[in-house]
């Protein structure tokens, strides 16, 4: 990638903002994130932050421990729509999760500098993504401590899971993908951890970090098999990037259900699941640089290059939309024309629209410069995106199956309290988790920092 | 016959000694239950009297007090009592120590208690089996559900002595092998555990003894005034015994009068036939012998007496081969759609109270009377039928409606007479119910002699006259004045709570008695099991008052049958055996009389028809709960009635046109909507002197100006399940108009009330589900299912084609035939343990019938508008009179299974024989299945549904089905609990099974013969040889699914010259 210095002097001429601000060294990059964690005393903010996603997380168990008495009934769930807000958070939160391997993989394998900043809490948020996703498909079940019918394991019946189900492969999916995603997050954090062991300010600190580390000296042989570790797994992590959510769509998609048999779900699942992955990237990633001052490593050209991201994105699903229409008057199958008017004009045709204006016209805007320039509109628009991709869920999940076959047993869906406490319960969860990741580790990994403001000295001085 | 063959070879192998075991078995029970009533008689001790005793107790003697206590009989007759809902000691206020001794006293007698009745229980396991008694397999015995003026023949399935699922009696002729949703859900009502279970006095319990001293203490007061003030209320009467033990009561007592009220039941027929004939007579039908079918507001096909047999003689007469075949044709009059109006080949909307008119046209029509004007369609209509029926004389058939006046009934004979019917289609015969009184004169007489005073002991024997009684008569205050009144009832109901003594009666099922069918034919009732609680039949009780007090209800029916067959008691044994084996007694059918008709329809008074746009009211049972007596059955209350689809609720049935016009509104609500839930507004009904609020349901092809109050609802005092649902429709009801009634007031509230509806969509949307086409058409085209719609062909899958060198199970369902009665949906529930899971579930979408009844209208045009197809309330003239059918849907049973491919632990997979079989132990309820069945017909455990607490409803379960837990899914299975025991018999004698042999739960409940079931793999077979018909077609065949479970197209038979028009 070849950066052009603007002339000084001269800053609103500049087509690229740099991705570490000036100025900066080694020292003070370290120094700088390694005080969220090490020194930071806790602000008022945190604490109500962390004691209100606390709270959420606590209804989140609450909703569980109810869910495990009562059954699944306590859900908005019925015959027909046997699947609700369970699959429809299971999926949004998975889609979320992308951004993050996404992010430390792909870009890493492409060698874009600008993702040095965010890969980590990207990573992270991948992780805790995941984790959410993670609860649903179990829970979902009318049995969930009979799930482990699910792996294959050598039972004494001789039984194994079904292996043409499209859950069957979920499941390996989704495991994988966050073993893989935790491996390599916890891989890349270990010269961090490194550094925080040696910077710690007391015992319990250092061993802590000390244990994680893994006895990291920073020798030349750990950052030889630092690095191989770390480009295999980028590249292992690559095509489960793409792997995991086109399988997502598979439960869909192998199905007959109308609405959900159709070709383009897995390119369009990716693609959304990308596109509303760098939407909560910029809903993390907005408030941590102003709260901690981290707009020097996160700048604006970060924001605008995710904003891109989100725009290319959003126009592959636009095409997926698109497509799905097409397709459904072009194969003339009577049953998918009539669910694609009752998408218009049935009695859920506000949640479509809204979803076009959340998902279809709202990023439009990212066409100007000016607006992915506003740090203000950008975080409203991650938003605003991510409920659009909420709301793409939640029509194919249940809107195809209130309309499919047999008109005699059509019917509605609405969620209960127990629907809503369980999902707001993931996403307190999920903030819960960034709150203590971080106050816990660096945010922004410092060793890959420094190796940028190498890289940036170096090409500075080119310049120069 | 042949699918009942099984029925009956059970029973020839195991029929007479059990039935034997089953008399010696009643015998007993009654003989020890009369010994111990010996015992208990002379004293009367309640937990107040133990109190007393206790008290007079000082501390140190307490548990020695205690102890003797135990030894003494009349504490342990206390303990065998139970420890009563209405025990005294829970109306005063009890202090601290004495709670303390109470609870003393139950802890000391817990272990007594616990054992139950050990002096009549052996604990001893068989060494020697009972004759004919192989546990876990079931006997089945011959009884029979007496029913109004009608009784059906039934086969009991009885698992080691708890009787567990109705079948229908091929040889009788109520049932000929076939049931319907009442007869199958009568076996619930046996378990209920909100039934009465002891003698009352004033809510205190008594002993049956303390009953007996007490009536004959009460028989000897009124015997000296020679009967006089002494009152008998019953229902209406078929059983031979009852009646003539009650006749001999009222020889006993010249003074005492019997009345007869049944709520739901019509005056109309008996004095239709008093007006033709000069005396009551019973009118029997035979539908299969006419072509063409005029029915004048009359549900012969689903209520009525004999309307099983009816259904089935029918359905034979729909049954299509080939186009060579011919059809019936039905015409139905009626205001609201029906059963049978929803089967006929044209139907016309008319108010009720217009029927008349029709009939009278149509008599002049024929040459009976001066021609009387019809307007618009009735007139068109009019011309074609009697066309039709002129055309077919000797084969044709009026029936008149059980809630028409006499004119019409009288109308209706003077019709089939003059076509030469009589004879042919229909033929008459003496009643089937023992005393001919007209039911609202007979309640009319005594509610004015109770008024006067002039009764001093009313007996109500059944029947809940508070609850159903014309409001004018205000049954309440009458009662009142009856210084002794005595409730006989299965519930303490509504009229219970205000009569002086209340004997809970017996099932049917757990009593001996006997009852006659719809032609005559006698059966003898005998008990499956003995009484689950302290209950009494009729005969118990009226035997009370007579000088036999005490005599058996065994004891009374075979005196009676002694009398009545002429037997000397020691050659009655042999006959009795087969009476009680083959479930009827023979030669007791009536024999057909041929009356003269004295009536000339001439002769009738002129006719004011009321005004066109008046809206009339007219009250009907309803087709589940009917008069309010099932009320408490769950299974009735969540079945879908069969045109509305709505559950556990009534509703005032409204047309569109009158719904737009009063601006009635259904609002599909977000939970559960179209499958589940419907908000529909709530009217005022102000009708003659009073008001009732109900909520409104809006009915395509309803006649325009008639709204239905169907009865049954509203009960205050049904018990658990059935008490506050729906409204009370006798709340408005009236000597004066008891079926129709006009001047009413129809005013919306302003509110709306949550319905269950199961089905509310009725548009097919263009799919092939439902294929439907004219007897025309099908000449011309045989084919014509299968018109426009792409069959895949067998290689369009991924999966490789199963192989079956066996069986390979099938089904095949007649939409020609299928009424849509229900019965199939009740007998499923009943055979395969599914739960009841209330109304609220059933408005989130989550009733758990394993086969469901689906209703649609033909050609009903979406709305202009474009949106909200199948919804009434967006009124559209094609609503005004829709074509109606009914598609039953269990599991498709797949053969390309969508459930199977995505299931992702092989909880559902294909057995060799073909079936969709579903793990239960495996699944682990991701649903996923269900989201993938085309017909959503699986069924999911949301919660914990079935009731594993109730120990009654532990008895009524079927030993051979799992009980589902939560979290599991379920569906239909194709009876497999049946096709395995029809394997394992054939295999012990070494031959394949046998076409028929086995049996589904819903086809043997079928009146219609509508569901056949079998080895597709044998071309011979019943079920090959329909789906090798051209009418044959799969339900969305397009989906290549390849279902097993496949229909035949519905032709109809319309009239060519009122189709032109």
């Amino acid at each position: 990638m070849s950066v052009t210095r603007p002339p000084v002097g001269a800053p609103e001429i500049r087509r690229l903002d740099p991705v570490l601000e000036p100025g900066h060294t080694y020292a003070s990059v370290t120094d700088k994130i390694a005080a969220v964690v090490l020194t930071r005393p806790l602000g008022i903010g945190w604490l109500a932050g962390f004691t209100l996603t606390f709270s959420l997380v606590m209804l989140l168990f609450g909703s569980l421990a109810w869910l495990i008495v009562k059954g699944v009934g306590i859900w908005g769930i019925n015959i027909p729509i046997g699947w609700g807000f369970a699959i429809v958070n299971f999926v949004w939160w998975i889609g979320i999760g992308h951004a993050g391997t996404l992010i430390s993989a792909i870009l890493f394998l492409l060698n874009q500098k600008w993702r040095t900043s965010i890969n980590r809490f990207a990573e992270a948020m991948t992780l805790f993504a995941v984790a959410c996703a993670g609860i649903f498909p179990l829970i979902h079940t009318g049995r969930p401590w009979m799930a482990y019918y699910m792996m294959p394991y050598p039972s004494t019946m001789g039984i194994w899971p079904q292996f043409r189900s499209p859950l069957i492969w979920d499941v390996f999916a989704v495991s994988t993908y966050g073993t893989v995603s935790l491996l390599f997050w916890f891989i890349g954090l270990l010269p961090d951890l490194a550094t925080l062991r040696d910077r710690a300010k007391n015992r319990f600190q250092q061993l802590i970090y000390g244990a994680l580390a893994l006895g990291w000296r920073g020798s030349a042989h750990h950052w030889h098999r630092y690095q191989s570790a770390y480009l295999l797994l980028a590249g292992l992590a690559t095509p489960l990037v793409l792997s995991v959510h086109t399988v997502v769509s598979f439960d869909f998609a192998v199905a007959i259900v109308p609405g959900w048999h159709t070709t383009i779900f897995p390119p369009y699942f990716v693609a959304g699941a990308i596109y509303s992955g760098f939407a909560m990237v910029l809903t993390l990633a907005i408030p941590l640089r102003k709260v901690y001052g981290l707009e020097d490593f996160i700048t604006m050209r970060h924001l605008d290059n995710m904003a891109k991201v989100m725009l290319a994105t959003g126009l592959i699903v636009a095409y997926g939309y698109f497509v799905e229409f097409f397709m459904a008057f072009y194969s003339g199958n009577k049953f998918d024309v009539f669910l694609a008017q009752q998408r218009l004009h049935g009695p859920y045709a506000h949640y479509y629209y809204a979803l076009i204006l959340c998902n279809i016209l709202t990023p439009q805007l990212l066409w100007f410069e000016k607006v992915r320039r506003n740090v203000a509109a950008l975080f409203v628009m991650s938003l605003v995106i991510n409920t659009g991709m909420w709301l793409e869920r939640f029509v194919i999940v249940v809107i195809s199956l209130t309309r499919d076959f047999v008109p005699s047993a059509w019917g509605r869906y609405q969620p209960t309290f127990w629907d809503f406490s369980t999902f707001i319960g993931t996403l307190g969860l999920f903030v819960m988790l960034i709150f203590l990741f971080v106050r816990g580790l660096p945010a922004i990994a410092i060793s890959e920092m420094r190796e940028l403001v190498a890289h940036e000295s170096h090409s500075g001085g080119d310049h120069k | 016959m042949s699918e009942h063959a099984n029925d009956k070879e059970l029973r020839i192998l195991q029929g007479a000694p059990q039935n034997e075991a089953a008399h010696d078995d009643g015998h007993d029970h009654e003989h020890e239950d009369h010994a111990e009533d010996d015992t208990l008689r002379d004293f009367t001790l309640d937990l107040a009297a133990v109190r007393e005793r206790l008290k007079e107790k000082s501390g140190k003697q307490y548990w020695r007090t205690l102890e003797e206590l135990a030894d003494d009989p009349h504490f342990r007759d206390l303990l065998h009592r139970e420890f009563p809902l209405h025990a005294s000691e829970w109306d005063d206020a009890v202090d601290r120590r004495n709670f303390l001794k109470l609870m003393g006293a139950s802890l000391a007698f817990a272990g007594l208690a616990g054992c139950g009745r050990p002096d009549v229980t052996h604990i001893v396991p068989y060494v020697k089996q009972p004759d004919g008694m192989v546990l876990g397999k079931p006997n089945f015995y011959a009884t029979a559900m007496p029913f109004g003026a009608d009784a059906v023949g039934v086969l009991v399935e009885s698992h080691e002595g708890r009787p567990t699922k109705i079948e229908g009696n091929p040889d009788h002729p109520s049932s000929l092998g076939s049931t319907d949703a009442l007869v199958q859900a009568s076996i619930l009502n046996l378990y209920d555990p909100d039934r009465a279970q002891t003698v009352l006095e004033n809510g205190e319990i008594r002993s049956w003894s303390a009953f007996l001293d007490a009536a004959q203490e009460l028989a000897s007061a009124i015997k000296a005034q020679n009967g006089a003030g002494f009152r008998i209320l019953t229902g209406t009467v078929t059983s031979p015994t009852l009646a003539w033990q009650l006749r001999k009561l009222l020889a006993q007592y010249p003074l005492a009068k019997w009345h007869q009220w049944e709520p739901a039941s019509g005056d109309g027929a008996r004095e239709g036939a008093k007006l033709a004939f000069g005396r009551n007579l019973n009118t029997v039908y035979m539908p299969g012998k006419a072509n063409v079918i005029l029915s004048l507001d009359s549900d012969f096909l689903a209520s009525g007496p004999g309307h099983i047999a009816y259904a089935k003689q029918y359905a034979r007469r729909r049954k299509l081969d080939g186009p060579n075949d011919t059809l019936n044709r039905l015409y139905v009059v009626e205001p609201t759609p029906t059963v049978t109006g929803s089967s006929a080949d044209h139907r016309l909307p008319l108010r009720a109270g217009d029927i008349e008119l029709f009939a009278r046209a149509l008599a002049g029509k024929l040459g009976l009377s001066s021609p009387v004007p019809l307007s618009g369609e009735a007139a068109k209509w009019l011309e074609a039928v009697a066309k039709d029926l002129q055309k077919e004389r000797r084969a044709s058939l009026v029936v008149a409606g059980e809630y028409q006046p006499a004119a019409v009934h009288a109308l209706a004979h003077a019709i089939n007479a003059s076509l030469g019917n009589v004879g042919t289609t229909l033929y008459y015969t003496e009643p089937v119910e023992a005393e001919s009184t007209g039911n609202l004169e007979s309640l009319r007489e005594l509610c004015a002699d109770m008024d006067a005073g002039k009764v001093d002991l009313l007996l109500i024997l059944g029947g809940n006259p508070l609850y159903d009684a014309p409001h004018d008569f205000d049954f309440t205050s009458k009662l009142k004045r009856v210084p002794t009144a005595i409730h006989l009832s299965p519930y303490y109901d509504e009229t219970s709570v205000y009569c002086h003594w209340h004997v809970s009666e017996s099932h049917y099922l757990e009593t001996w008695s006997d009852a006659r069918a719809y032609d005559g034919t006698a059966t003898i009732i005998q008990p499956l099991i003995a009484p689950l609680y302290y209950s009494r039949s009729a005969h118990d009780v009226v035997a009370a008052f007579s000088d036999k007090p005490g005599l058996p209800a065994y004891d009374a029916v075979r005196a009676y049958w002694t009398e009545a067959s002429a037997h000397h008691d020691s050659s009655i044994d042999v006959a009795w055996r087969k009476w009680l084996n083959d479930g009827v007694v023979p030669a007791t059918k009536f024999a057909p009389i041929a009356p003269e008709l004295k009536f000339s329809a001439t002769s009738l008074p002129v006719f004011k028809p009321s005004p066109a746009d008046q809206i009339e009211f007219i009250f009907r049972p309803d087709p589940n709960v009917y008069d309010g007596r099932f009320a408490n059955n769950g299974w009735l209350q969540e079945l879908p009635k069969p045109v509305t689809k709505l559950t556990w609720d009534n509703a005032l049935l409204v047309s569109p046109k009158l719904a737009q016009k009063l601006d009635l509104a259904h609002k599909i609500a977000s939970r559960g909507g179209e499958h589940g839930q419907v908000r529909s507004t709530v009217v005022d009904v102000a009708l003659n002197g009073s008001k009732v609020t109900a909520a409104t349901w809006t009915l395509p092809g309803h006649a325009e100006n008639s709204v239905v109050l169907p009865l049954g609802y509203g009960r205050t005092l049904a018990g658990f399940t059935g008490s506050n649902k729906g409204f009370n429709a006798y709340a408005v009801r009236t000597s004066n108009a008891l079926w129709v009634a006009s001047d009413g007031k129809i005013t919306p509230t302003g509110d709306d009330y949550p319905l269950a509806c199961t089905q509310y969509h009725f548009n097919m949307e263009g799919r092939q589900i439902l294929s439907t086409g004219t007897l025309a058409e099908y000449q011309k085209n045989p084919a014509f299912a299968h018109e426009g719609v792409g069959a895949p062909t067998k290689d369009d899958s991924l999966y490789k084609e199963f192989e079956y060198k066996g069986y390979a199970w099938g089904m095949a369902i007649d939409l020609n035939k299928c009424n849509g009665c229900n019965a199939c949906v009740v007998a499923c529930q009943s055979e395969n343990n599914i739960p009841v899971v209330g109304k609220d579930q059933v408005m989130r979408g989550r009733e758990m019938h394993w086969i469901r009844i689906d209703r649609y209208y033909a050609n009903s045009e979406s709305a202009a508008s474009g949106k909200a197809t199948g919804d009434p309330t967006e009124y559209n003239p094609s609503l005004d009179n829709p074509q109606t059918f009914f598609q039953p849907v269990p599991c498709q049973q797949c053969e390309n299974a969508p459930c199977e491919q995505v299931c992702p632990v092989g909880a559902t997979s294909h057995s060799a024989e073909g079936l969709n079989d579903m793990v239960y132990n495996r699944c682990i309820g991701t649903r996923y299945c269900s989201n993938n069945c085309p017909y959503k017909v699986r069924r999911f455990n949301f919660l914990r549904f079935q009731d594993w607490d109730t120990p009654q409803l532990k008895l009524l379960r079927n030993p051979e089905v799992s009980v589902r837990s939560r979290g599991v899914m379920e569906k239909c299975t194709y009876c497999v609990q049946r096709i395995n025991n029809g394997r394992i018999e054939a295999e012990k004698q070494n031959r394949p099974i046998r076409d028929g042999e086995i049996v589904t739960a819903c086809e043997s409940a079928c009146p219609s013969e509508a569901i056949v079931f079998g080895n597709a793999n044998d071309p011979n077979s019943r079920v090959a040889k329909l789906k090798a018909q051209q009418r044959n077609y799969s339900l969305l065949g397009e989906l290549n699914a390849r279902p097993r479970t496949t229909y035949l197209a519905a032709v109809r038979n319309p009239n060519a010259e009122l189709e032109k028009a």
